[in-house]
């Protein structure tokens, strides 16, 4: 192989992907019915949202990627 | 339960539309379907979108929006885990798994086992590995029949017509389905499923949109559909002083299956066939679009509770015969008018065969290149590699179909569930193994075993009923997937055992890969 490998290189903004994690595995944060949101209950409306919030939390971690060529 | 010709004619139609291209579908970017990775892997060559509605056709099953929503209404919110599961599993996917992509592209793998065998020079490892996979899969595949079982009964088709000549066939809609399945992933590998995905989808996002506008509708808005649902059931329970209880089993179910995921060779199959590592990155960003179709389809269980469903004279046949699995089918064809339910009960009946004709052909690869080439026939030239692929397919598919037909499905249901605890045991191996050289084959081996051992041994303690066990940690209960408890005890074993092992032999790894493989 030529050259010697790149070694690799750990990038702060990684960290962003563990704040959903936090969020959806910190169950008592979310297990209530109270606010509900046009009917439904908090703990099925706050998940969903989290579906597009896990996609806003990936989207500058992916540019970031992208910018650096990696 | 009385035939519905409308919806039959819509059903078959579209059936008979996927079929023609399943078989079209061989001549689509075409390439040599003599050589595995092209009828295996679909030449990797799909690009963002192709690899979107193979992905999500893939993972996002028929039995899984049937038997999500169940949960939610037999027992409401603990099935609803399946939202933050399909969230935290795509930051894992966008960290992880662009590096398995680089190093089996630039070393012709075609399945995990394939890259273990390289990276640790261990083919008793690798053959782990690939039996895992196989063994997980099979039951899978079962269930996607089920899936399709339960919307073919509920268009009133009689499942055991009388036939001239033969008699009585049991299970013939089913047997049907399958063997046009099994022709044409034979003919055309992964190409059939990736385009037949394509229909699937569409059809599936106009029948989700159609019912979270209509049947909310119908019922009075959301906030007296979950006034129907059982207020004990709406949230979890709360913690006690002695017990974390159903939450922990919540947080460990999303968590574990989050990390089993994509471990499956059909997830596998998957990725690898995307054409570069900015598929898979970018996949990881527009894949969670149908997570929020099964968000509002699992939401379909609590309008069924709703919907009162379960009450009604005409459906008692198909909760006899299906129990609540039966509780999207009858939703469906309470709420919409007979044409639509053809339409919705096709996306779940196509649904089911697009990860069929995947996992099969995953199976298939393992088992060519793990096992047949490894110790049978291991001058295999590629054309042949080929030819016992498509074979193996066959014979996975006619497996799945003789569980179904010959044995009761809880058999299925009780496998799959060890499914997810046995393939987690794989990750110290290949997760992990991408990221280093240094734990001993052995150790991975052993530890392995201890995972899978104990694993199914605590589904066995709950006689294969649930995969939650209640751990006993200083006196506190914390019911906990056993998938995830046992691999935390694989990773133990394979990291203790690892330090051990190098310091006593100190052997340098047999690495076939480099680090720049993996950029």
């Amino acid at each position: 192989m030529a050259g010697e490998p790149k070694p690799r290189r750990f990038r702060a903004i990684y960290l962003l992907l563990i704040v959903p994690y936090v969020a959806m595995l910190w169950v008592p944060s979310y297990n209530s019915v109270e606010p509900t949101l046009a009917g439904i209950p908090f703990f099925y409306w706050y998940q969903m949202l989290w579906i597009v919030l896990g996609v806003a939390v990936l989207l500058p971690v992916y540019i970031s990627d992208e910018r650096s060529g990696k | 339960m009385t035939p519905n010709a409308t919806a039959i004619t819509v059903f078959v139609t579209l059936f008979l539309f996927v079929t023609v291209i399943g078989f079209v579908a061989a001549r689509w970017r075409r390439g040599n379907l003599n050589e595995l990775s092209e009828w295996g892997l679909g030449g990797r060559r799909f690009g963002t979108v192709v690899t979107w509605f193979l992905l999500g056709g893939d993972l996002y099953t028929a039995y899984t929006f049937i038997a999500v929503p169940a949960v939610l209404f037999g027992a409401g919110a603990a099935g609803f885990f399946a939202v933050p599961y399909t969230i935290l599993v795509y930051p894992f996917v966008f960290a992880v798994f662009p590096r398995l992509w680089s190093v089996a592209r630039a070393k012709g793998y075609v399945t995990a086992a394939d890259f273990v065998r390289g990276r640790f020079g261990n083919g008793t490892l690798a053959l782990a590995v690939a039996v895992t996979g196989i063994v997980a899969t099979m039951p899978y595949i079962a269930l996607q029949l089920v899936g399709m079982e339960v919307v073919i009964a509920g268009l009133g088709i009689d499942m055991n017509p009388t036939l001239p000549l033969i008699g009585q066939v049991h299970d013939f809609p089913l047997i049907i389905a399958f063997v046009v399945l099994a022709l044409y992933t034979y003919n055309s590998g992964l190409r059939a499923p990736a385009l037949i995905a394509v229909v699937k989808d569409l059809l599936l996002y106009v029948t989700v949109i159609a019912a979270v506008i209509i049947i909310p509708a119908e019922l009075g808005g959301f906030g007296k559909i979950f006034a129907a649902a059982d207020p004990k059931t709406l949230i979890l329970p709360a913690a006690t002083a002695g017990s974390l209880g159903p939450q922990a089993a919540y947080a460990t179910l999303a968590l574990g299956s989050t990390l089993a995921l994509f471990l499956y060779p059909h997830a596998v199959t998957g990725l690898l066939s995307s054409s570069s590592r900015h598929v898979i990155k970018r996949n990881a960003v527009v894949l969670p679009a149908y997570s929020f179709a099964l968000g509002l389809i699992a939401l379909l269980g609590t309008m069924a509770v709703a919907a009162e469903v379960k009450s009604a004279p005409e459906f008692a046949e198909g909760f006899k015969a299906f129990g609540n699995n039966f509780a999207v089918p009858a939703l469906i064809l309470k709420m919409f008018p007979s044409w639509f339910i053809g339409v919705a009960f096709a996306a779940i009946a196509i649904g089911a065969l697009v990860p069929a004709a995947i996992m099969s052909i995953a199976c298939a690869n393992l088992f060519t290149r793990n096992i047949y080439r490894e110790y049978f026939d291991t001058n295999c030239p590629p054309a042949r590699e080929a030819q016992v692929a498509k074979i193996v397919s066959l014979v996975v598919k006619l497996g799945a179909l003789f569980f179904v037909i010959e044995l009761p499905s809880t058999y299925a249901i009780q496998l799959q569930l060890l499914g997810g605890i046995i393939i987690i045991q794989t990750l110290p191996s290949v997760v992990i193994g991408l990221y280093t050289n240094r734990l001993n084959p052995w150790a991975l081996l052993i530890g392995w075993a201890a995972g899978i051992g104990s694993g199914v041994w605590m589904a066995y303690a709950n006689a294969f009923k649930t995969s939650t066990y209640v751990l006993n940690l200083f006196g506190l209960q914390v019911p906990c997937y056993a998938a995830l408890s046992s691999l935390v005890l694989n990773l133990i074993v394979s990291a203790a055992l690892s330090w051990l092992l190098n310091a006593v032999l100190r052997t340098t790894p047999s690495d076939a890969t480099v680090e720049a493989d993996y950029a």
